[in-house]
């Protein structure tokens, strides 16, 4: 590694209707060589079709795609440096498992050797070795996710792309595909793409990522600075579960419903909204008395999530999440701090 | 629950087929597949025999049927006759097996992008597109056949341009011909193509066709490896459906190629009509009915990897 930053992807302006209807809105993205990316949004968008048209398998209407530096706008799939793991794994059913790890380098006539070397090695790399025989219809989902991936691997691509590769497994198997795939981009240094509308699993996953809505790229970022500095309401209820409030600048400090709060970074705007993360409010019985940025409060309802309790509270609502080895119920009275880096001044307006 | 309801609902419930062990679920299957079989047996089996049977007797001097029994149909089918030898039955079946072969062949070319033009439709456009390939398959053969006729005349452009580029002698028309024999047997059988066609495609998985362009496969290679396997039951079906009866055609092949484009379908019939001359009608059937069984027993044995 040189250290040397390159740019493995670059999207520019793409834009993409079907039937009249924006799917992309002139999207720009960057996606640097080796990163572990994802494109996170609701279903409808537009992170699938983005996804097709980095693939090949969808033309924009304007825009224009770089792979490597190299403009591919025009490139049909079949001549991309790119390959896919479908949502469906799209395994040819009449194949065998060596035979549709194979199918890439057959059709560009890799010699039979070669081959043979190829996909033994990312059946191996897979821990595929012995099912190379079996047709799809014979294994389990998981390992059906590993054949979609071996095959597109096996053609040593600059840029994998995952649709929602994990969206047909069990909550449980989906935990252990996640670090496997993880391990398995750190050990290639391969680009990865990754879609998925599962925020947990893009940070999880990512090195960095992308929160699209409505065909358009919303905040860009590794998943600790969008999570904990989201720049409007739609990302910081996405990511994670956030309060929101309504607030007005007032000198060096913010006022909202539940009274004057100090932010470390002043908003940018006389009016608007402030976000806070539920774990990241401080719940103490008793506040000290004259500082800043304390709320009493009483207990609407607490939920038990086992990991963790969530209160909500009166005034607010405001939603907290403490210790699941906290007993406090309905009633109680508490007081809440809100550290000034805590909160976030969200750049959008209220509608 | 009184004793009386639950011995009735037990009954009722045996009485709709419930089955409770091996022994009953045979005698079940025997009791429902008792009538078709009866009905098979009789309609289907044992005409059979009589027509073979009928195929070794011999014709009497006023085309009723003699029965001493001899091969000399068979002699015959192969063409040895009074005057020595000739192929011309053979011939006639040879050529018969090559109409109905490339009939099918140019119906298949003409179902996969008419199929997979209709799958590609909205919803509501795909059921006029399937109207408009069902309303002739309900046609009466005979009546399209016609429509042929008319449409191959010599006052129509295309028997003019025909003569124009002089394939025709001016004034002439486009039958009787080959050509006109093939336009009639595609249109008749492009339906029995089509439609079980169209049911495999309509329920094609396109993400394997993307995933063969995504894995650098030509346009061949997507259709060999993406969507034959996947329209396979659908084609098989209708080669089947295109083929038996494609051997079997006549009416097409008389009323549009003449009697230079005699099938063995035409021969059948000719030897029931005119010729009176059961026992040799009965023996080109046999003929017919082996070959088709023939040609289909080929095509069940699957090519490796499909």
């Amino acid at each position: 590694m040189t250290g040397q930053i390159e740019l493995g992807l670059l999207v520019a302006q793409a834009r993409k209707s079907f039937g009249g209807q924006l799917a992309l809105r002139d999207v720009d993205l960057e996606v640097l060589t080796g990163e572990f990316f994802t494109l996170l949004g609701p279903s409808g968008c537009g992170k699938t079709t983005l996804l097709r048209i980095i693939a090949g398998l969808e033309l924009p209407d304007s825009g224009r795609i770089f792979l490597g530096g190299r403009e591919v706008t025009h490139l049909p799939a079949a001549k991309r440096q790119v390959n896919t793991v479908f949502q469906s794994y799209a395994l040819f059913p009449h194949l065998n498992i060596f035979e549709n790890v194979a199918f890439g380098l057959k059709a560009r006539s890799f010699e039979p050797d070669e081959i043979k070397r190829r996909v033994g090695d990312s059946l191996d790399m897979l821990e595929l070795t012995g099912l190379e025989k079996r047709l799809p219809h014979q294994l389990s989902g998981g390992q059906k996710q590993r054949v979609a991936l071996a095959r597109a691997l096996v053609n040593e691509p600059e840029i994998l792309l995952l649709d929602e590769p994990m969206s047909a497994l069990d909550a449980h198997l989906r935990t252990q595909v996640q670090e496997e795939l993880r391990r398995l981009q750190r050990r290639l240094g391969t680009t990865f793409i990754l879609v998925t509308h599962d925020q947990d699993e893009a940070m999880v996953l990512s090195d960095r990522l992308a929160v699209m809505k409505d065909g358009q790229v919303i905040q860009t970022g590794a998943p600790r600075s969008v999570y904990s500095k989201p720049t409007n309401q739609f990302v910081a209820e996405f990511l994670g579960a956030a309060n929101i409030l309504p607030a007005r600048r007032d000198g060096d400090q913010v006022v909202t419903d539940l009274g004057p709060l100090r932010l470390s970074e002043a908003p940018r705007w006389q009016e608007g909204r402030l976000a806070i993360r539920p774990e990241r409010i401080q719940l103490e019985d008793e506040s000290p008395g004259g500082a800043f940025n304390w709320i009493r409060a009483r207990v609407r309802e607490a939920v038990y999530r086992g990991e963790s309790l969530d209160l909500w509270l009166d005034p607010g609502p405001v939603r907290v999440r403490t210790d699941s080895r906290g007993h406090l119920g309905p009633g109680d009275q508490v007081s809440l701090f809100f550290p000034p880096d805590a909160l976030v001044a969200l750049d959008d307006q209220p509608m | 629950m009184t004793e009386s309801t639950g011995r009735k609902a037990r009954k009722m419930i045996s009485w709709r087929g419930d089955v409770r062990d091996a022994r009953e679920l045979r005698l079940a299957g025997l009791a429902l597949a008792g009538p078709p079989l009866v009905w098979l047996a009789t309609l289907l089996a044992l005409p059979c025999a009589a027509l073979a049977l009928v195929a070794l007797a011999a014709r009497g001097p006023y085309g009723q049927i003699v029965w001493s029994f001899s091969a000399a149909n068979f002699k015959r089918l192969l063409g040895y006759g009074l005057f020595g030898w000739s192929p011309d039955f053979l011939l006639i079946l040879l050529r018969s097996l090559e109409v109905a072969l490339v009939t099918t062949v140019v119906c298949v070319l003409l179902a996969y992008p008419l199929t997979f033009h209709i799958a590609c439709r909205p919803r509501k456009a795909r059921v006029w597109w399937l109207t408009l390939i069902i309303v002739p398959f309900w046609t009466n053969v005979v009546v399209r056949t016609y429509a042929w006729l008319l449409l191959l005349s010599p006052q129509l452009p295309p028997a003019k341009l025909a003569a124009w580029a002089g394939f025709v002698p001016p004034g002439g028309a486009l039958y009787p011909s080959e050509l006109a024999v093939y336009l009639g047997m595609v249109s008749t059988f492009l339906p029995f193509m089509a439609l079980p066609l169209y049911a495999s495609v309509e329920r094609l998985d396109w993400d394997l066709l993307e995933a063969a362009r995504d894995l650098y496969a030509g346009r061949w290679t997507v259709f060999r490896q993406a969507i034959l396997p996947q329209t396979l039951p659908g084609l098989s079906v209708g080669l089947v459906m295109t083929f038996v009866p494609a051997m079997a055609m006549f009416v097409v092949s008389d009323i549009l190629g003449g009697a230079k484009q005699m099938l063995v379908g035409n021969l059948i019939q000719l030897q029931f009509g005119q010729a009176r001359d059961w026992p040799f009608g009965a023996m080109l059937s046999m003929a017919l009915m082996i070959m088709t069984l023939a040609s289909l027993a080929l095509c069940r044995r699957r090519p490796k990897n499909l």
